[in-house]
């Protein structure tokens, strides 16, 4: 192997290298459509262009898949964080709608720290079904996610809320130091989440408790405040996103904010390179996930194909990215390929039955851990 | 990896030397199918005594008329659960299949190609997300959400406009009722997912292959030593589901008389929570079809109730759902606890 064949599988192997050439295929695909794609101009001193468009319409959805990537390290899963986040903004708008003055800045204040306290709530009541009752997180979150509509519902009483607050529209809406508030809010949260996990020993726990267990319990890791940590910090984050989601809108939608966006964080994340069975995470991956598909959406848009027709491409997404993360697809792969080669035995990995019998079970997963360590090294 | 620390098995099959009083004990499986059953006679006991009109059973019957596309999704729902898998799918299957008919009956197909067509759409898609699943060892969770996905995004492909249908044989299937007793009726929807959970409720209980599903979903690594054929199972029980999802797009097809992309939309959740609530266990090896169509019944009743009650909202539908899934969910982990 030559040292620039070597030098470029490093780089493949890289794990942000297919999401960041995603990213950048994406970007470069709307310049045909679109010439004036990557101009970013200053306008009244802040930044205009597609580009920032993208990242001021994926805020949101980073958050919410940061969240999700902390609760997917442990090997768990959130539904619910689409209802929190019309919890979030339900509860603000309807706490500003009933002050004197909505211009006041201390009740809106107000008024986003009731709605924060409210989502930390949620995600603390998930949290403790999964870790303390011990019910399957999908299940667990299920609850809140079919109740937590309802309860948006009952908080708005069906009706969309609309306030006229300038305080509160900045948080969605606003710019400061010529960037979107919004932009500058997920900057924030994400580095503090990231310094938090990467520098500390959390992290790795969280690493631990997802990837197996059986043996950090053994080796005296506290799962259980680990996990109930991690659901309040998912549904902290989806309660910021509601907070921008509906303050951009100056309103709040208990049936329709954050429809659907579970699906989209838990695509943003396996996009990033996490893998659904718990374990190792990459907060950068889901952010550059989140991106992505917000990319996908508006190119779609610009291109003039009608914008629910993305479900199909973001279906073939996953099944690709899934595909390309399944030891027993890249064993077959590799069988079919080295078949018209020299005569080599067939490659299996180990623990791995050739025919790829007996799918689906946790307990298989195993064989994959150590070769995404060699990745990661 | 065998679990050794698990000694249910064990105990739950050896014969108890004591002789007990005898006293009427439900076994511990039918527990959840009782109390849903008790749920069910106490919601419709309250709701005949405060409603004026509620004890009338036609109002029972229009539960399962309301509900027949849901039991029959819930019947395939019920199949993949069973064997600890999940399946997302079902709500953009029933809207693809609702937006198929009409697209194609409107261009003038006979019922007769049509119906059959629809079913096999659906049957494939779950046969190829089955595929999928056992093949290349991916999680049912994210497979079939990118089912749905894929479902959904054809719907809207092929027209984002809700489609009338007028064809002389699915208005006759919709209009027709069935007339018995003092002027009861139900709609031949309600046959067909009667006619489906029993033959289900057959395969699951007298045949080998309904074994197998229990056995796949109690313990897949024994299931496979024992030489059960896993792999068939488990894709045949996706392949199934697509198809109740598939027959439950056409019965709301006959309910609504329309082809939406937009239809039975969250119809995955209705279908799940009816199971849950149903007391077949998530983690599969345990549960009964009866309990399903009790599920369905719940998740009617609830409807109805709200509807009677004209001071709450649509809303609180969702609301009690949640907390009867919560209430469900407990319940399960308590007999399970206890049985271990």
């Amino acid at each position: 192997m030559s040292d620039t064949h070597r030098r470029l599988t490093g780089l493949v192997r890289q794990r942000l290298f297919w999401p960041v050439l995603i990213l950048v295929v994406l970007l470069v695909s709307n310049l045909f459509f679109t010439p004036s794609f990557f101009s970013i101009t200053v306008r009244d001193g802040h930044l205009y262009g597609s580009l920032i468009d993208i990242l001021r319409a994926s805020t949101p959805l980073v958050l919410v898949a940061v969240g999700m990537t902390v609760v997917i390290a442990t090997g768990g899963i959130d539904l619910s964080v689409g209802s929190v986040m019309a919890i979030s903004g339900a509860l603000a708008c309807l706490h500003i709608s009933g002050l004197a003055d909505q211009n006041s800045v201390t009740g809106v204040l107000f008024a986003v720290v009731l709605a924060l306290g409210l989502s930390v709530l949620l995600g603390l009541w998930n949290g403790a079904l999964v870790a303390a009752i011990g019910i399957q997180p999908i299940i667990a979150t299920l609850i809140l996610m079919v109740a937590g509509r309802g309860l948006a519902q009952l908080i708005t009483d069906g009706q969309i809320i609309n306030v006229n607050s300038a305080p509160y529209k900045v948080i969605g809406a606003g710019y400061a130091l010529t960037l979107p508030v919004s932009v500058l809010i997920v900057v924030a949260v994400v580095t503090a989440a990231a310094l938090l996990i990467r520098r500390s020993a959390l992290g790795m726990l969280v690493e631990s408790v997802g990837g197996n267990p059986t043996a950090s319990r053994l080796a005296g890791i506290r799962a259980r405040q680990l996990v109930i940590l991690a659901y309040v910090f998912a549904g902290l984050c989806a309660g910021i996103a509601g907070l921008i989601f509906s303050s951009n809108v100056s309103s709040a939608d208990g049936n329709n904010a954050g429809n659907l966006i579970e699906l989209d964080a838990i695509l943003a994340v396996v996009i990033g390179g996490t893998a659904l069975t718990g374990g190792r995470f990459s907060l950068a991956g889901s952010v550059l996930g989140a991106v992505i598909i917000k990319a996908l959406d508006i190119t779609i848009y610009t291109i003039g194909i009608p914008s629910q027709a993305n479900l199909l491409f973001k279906a073939v997404v996953v099944i690709v990215l899934c595909l390309a993360q399944s030891s027993a697809f890249r064993a077959r792969l590799a069988g079919i390929t080295r078949r018209g080669g020299p005569a080599r035995p067939p490659a299996t990995p180990p623990g791995k039955r050739p025919d790829g019998t007996g799918g689906g079970l946790p307990q298989q997963a195993g064989p994959a851990a150590p070769a995404e360590a060699e990745v990661r090294a | 990896m065998i679990d050794v620390s698990d000694p249910r098995q064990a105990t739950a099959t050896a014969p108890t030397p004591t002789v007990r009083p005898r006293r009427y004990l439900p076994q511990q499986r039918h527990l959840p199918v009782l109390a849903t059953l008790t749920l069910l006679a106490t919601m419709y006991g309250l709701g005949a005594l405060n409603y004026t009109g509620f004890a009338q059973p036609q109002i029972l019957l229009n539960v399962f008329v309301d509900n027949a596309f849901l039991l029959v999704v819930a019947v395939g729902m019920t199949f993949v659960i069973l064997t600890g898998g999940i399946d997302l799918s079902v709500g953009a299957v029933v809207a693809l299949t609702t937006v198929c008919a009409a697209v194609l009956l409107r261009e003038g197909w006979p019922a007769g190609v049509v119906l059959p067509l629809v079913l096999l759409i659906g049957t494939t898609l779950g046969l190829l997300m089955g595929l999928i699943i056992h093949f290349f060892d991916i999680q049912p969770f994210i497979v079939t959400l990118a089912g749905m996905f894929f479902a959904r995004g054809l719907c809207h492909l092929i027209t984002s406009d809700s489609i009338p249908i007028t064809d002389a044989f699915w208005t006759a299937a919709a209009q027709h009722r069935i007339r018995f007793g003092d002027g009861y009726f139900i709609s031949i929807s309600v046959v067909i997912a009667l006619v489906v959970v029993l033959i289900a409720a057959f395969v699951l209980a007298y045949t080998p292959f309904g074994r197998n599903v229990y056995a796949i979903g109690g313990n897949p690594q024994s299931a496979l030593l024992m030489g059960l054929p896993a792999g068939r199972t488990r894709i045949a029980v996706y392949t199934i589901s697509g198809f109740c999802a598939a027959l439950g797009g056409v019965l709301l097809s006959f309910y609504m008389l329309s082809g939406y992309s937009l239809h039975a939309q969250g119809m995955e959740l209705d279908a799940i929570a009816a199971v849950v609530i149903g007391g077949t266990l998530l983690t599969g090896g345990s549960g009964y079809l009866l309990g399903t169509v009790l599920g369905v019944g719940v998740l009617g009743l609830i409807q109805t109730i709200i509807a009677f009650q004209a001071d709450l909202s649509s809303w609180w539908t969702k609301i009690v759902i949640g907390v009867l899934l919560f209430a469900f969910i407990i319940l399960q982990r308590l007999v399970t606890r206890r049985r271990g």
